[in-house]
């Protein structure tokens, strides 16, 4: 795979806005994921990131806009997280992927259960299906863990893992990772960072959220920086070095903070 | 089978608390729990009580709290006295029994829709309710008790209330059988599941495609109708409605969920802890008089033997007996895979760092 295929876009969001009461949070978005591409989504805390993540998951509605999927427009009065699922695209999250208490197996089902008329859980397959994926799909080296740990057993690069791996199951064409590293160890976010891998190379697109700009760069195909509910740049890898994107986000705190807060630190680029 | 899952088998605690209770009273009371008067009459009094607990294992296990059953009972058991004594005929008992369930699920459909749409919390919207079903069920009674002493010649007195062969209670067989189904509900139903996820962490659940709302909703719901079930129970057995009815069950049911081995914490909740938790707490006044000792001591002793439980409960639960075992397992089975030092040092590091309280 060398990049991003053609097609209609994996997801197309157009002109979308949301408030909370008073509260703008989203001004005029237009996020386009190509096919097989992954897109890095940076921006601060409170830039709104989260709020076009749980859009597109179905978790708010926005105020205004559209959304289409793989070229066809998408209903945002019955848009739910169902309906998200059912087009195809999942979601990682930092911390809320996984229930900790749960094993592992309701935990790669819950929401979809394999159940029959009466809603009862075929238990059986369900843990069949969690243990192949487990082997299979994200390779678990055994050390104790089983389809019916518990997640609080697991190491915070596991639960990604899973995560992944489960999204992977229900053959997403979209992967969404919501900071998927923060908090890992750094051989944990390598992990995380080969699951990244694996999801281009199976022709899925993916975006990527993350705070640490040098993850962001070493898996995307594309930057959108974010800043106060707005897009603020939208630039290919090709066109921009780690150095120049780092530079560049610096200058822009610069010339867009106000008040009188600490002033930003120079040296801390890659982080 | 391994003493670690000897260990997790549900309820498995709180059974070994309740046989261990027996036997205690089986030597110091000889007279009384060598027969089975005693046994019977356990299992005719514990019943409403284990019934109301069993509803609220889930509410509980939902990280949520329903204060109101017990005004639930008194307000269903007047909607069932009111039903039975106006309508006619042998139609007249199933008309009053679906009139009090119907009462339960109103409390417990309003109790549903501030929690979950108004997003009272639970605690403040159910103490709420309790008063006002409570003052509502005053209100309707005129503060009497009514006695419908007919109904003993009904068959529904005994089916919900008879004796099998002439010895077990109706209502030990019902509620034994509620607590049946409601485990089913809970660990292999889809309902349960979003049950388990929303106690355990709400945002998890929500991303995960649980309508929150509407589980909670149907939650309190099915809570109103069980506790109204109580309610009906109580009222047949003993013929009468008073309209303080049920008052007393509130702190006992909350006990026996706890004592059950149930987390105050959500996500997690045993309807066969539960079980057991019912039987200890109702068998205790009973049998700390039984020994001879005076009957002022029931609460102290209900104090030690929940307390006692809880403690059981943590240390074999996911607690820090259940961390040990399982430390000890993995660095067993680790050491048997093929893996090289270092990840096995990196891997059990990284669980150390997970579970909090176990060193390497």
């Amino acid at each position: 795979m060398t990049g991003p295929s053609t097609g209609p876009p994996a997801l197309r969001m157009a002109n979308i806005e949301m408030r909370f009461g008073r509260v703008q949070a989203l001004r005029n978005i237009n996020l386009e994921v190509g096919q097989n591409e992954v897109v890095g989504l940076i921006g601060d805390n409170g830039a709104g990131k989260s709020t076009v993540v749980k859009i597109l998951t179905g978790v708010f509605g926005p105020t205004a806009g559209s959304i289409s999927v793989n070229g066809s427009d998408v209903d945002l009065g019955k848009y739910s997280v169902k309906e998200a699922r059912r087009l195809g695209i999942e979601t990682v999250y930092q911390d809320k992927s996984l229930a900790e208490k749960q094993m592992l197996w309701r935990n790669f089902f819950v929401g979809r259960e394999i159940s029959g008329r009466f809603g009862f859980i075929s238990v059986k397959r369900e843990k069949e299906i969690a243990r192949q994926i487990m082997i299979d799909k994200i390779g678990f080296r055994g050390a104790g863990i089983t389809v019916d740990s518990r997640v609080s057993k697991l190491s915070g690069g596991e639960r990604q893992g899973v995560a992944i791996g489960r999204a992977m199951h229900f053959e997403a064409n979209l992967i969404i990772l919501d900071e998927p590293t923060v908090a890992l160890s750094l051989k944990e976010v390598a992990r995380v960072l080969t699951f990244v891998r694996q999801i281009r190379e199976a022709g899925k697109s993916c975006v990527y959220i993350s705070h640490n700009i040098a993850e962001v760069y070493a898996v995307s195909d594309r930057f959108v920086v974010m800043d106060r509910g707005q897009i603020v740049t939208n630039v290919e890898k090709r066109n921009m070095s780690l150095e120049d994107l780092n530079a560049f986000l610096l200058s822009y705190a610069y010339g867009t903070t106000r008040g009188i807060g600490e002033p930003p630190n120079t040296d801390s680029g890659g982080e | 089978m391994t003493m670690q899952r000897f260990l997790r088998i549900e309820g498995l605690p709180m059974f070994g608390v309740l046989v261990a209770l027996y036997g205690f009273f089986i030597l110091t009371a000889p007279n009384v729990f060598t027969g089975r008067r005693i046994y019977m009459s356990f299992l005719q009094t514990v019943p409403p009580m284990l019934v109301l607990a069993l509803g609220l294992t889930l509410v509980i296990t939902a990280g949520e709290i329903d204060l109101s059953f017990a005004s639930t009972v008194a307000f269903s058991g007047l909607c069932f006295a009111w039903a039975y004594r106006n309508v006619d005929g042998p139609i007249g008992v199933w008309v009053a029994l679906v009139a009090a369930l119907l009462a339960g699920a109103l409390v417990g459909y309003v109790n549903g829709l501030l929690i979950a749409r108004v997003g009272v919390p639970s605690i403040m919207a159910t103490l709420a309710a309790g008063f006002f079903w409570s003052g509502v069920t005053v209100l309707l009674a005129g503060g009497l008790s009514w006695s419908i002493r007919d109904i003993q010649d009904d068959l529904a007195h005994s089916i919900f209330t008879g004796r099998l062969f002439d010895l077990v209670p109706a209502q030990a067989l019902w509620s034994l059988g509620l607590a049946v189904v409601l485990w089913f509900v809970l660990n292999r139903h889809r309902f349960g599941e979003a049950i388990m996820f929303i106690g355990d962490n709400v945002n998890v659940a929500r991303v995960v495609g649980v309508n929150v709302a509407a589980t909670k909703i149907k939650l309190f719901t099915l809570n109103g109708v069980i506790a109204g079930f109580a309610g009906v129970l109580l009222t047949i057995e003993l013929h009468t409605f008073w309209p303080t009815q049920g008052r007393g069950y509130l702190l006992l049911a909350l006990a026996a969920v706890f004592i059950g081995g149930t987390s105050i914490a959500g996500g997690e909740g045993t309807v066969v802890g539960t079980l057991f938790g019912a039987y200890i707490i109702g068998s205790l006044e009973a049998g700390v008089v039984a020994t001879g000792v005076d009957g002022y001591w029931t609460s102290l002793i209900t104090g030690l033997v929940m307390g006692a439980s809880v403690v059981l409960n943590i240390v074999i639960g996911g607690g820090s007996l259940a961390r040990l075992t399982e430390s000890l397992r993995s660095w067993g089975s680790s050491s048997s895979t093929e893996h090289d030092a270092g990840d096995l040092l990196e891997e059990a590091s990284a669980r150390a760092a997970e579970s909090p309280g176990v060193e390497p």
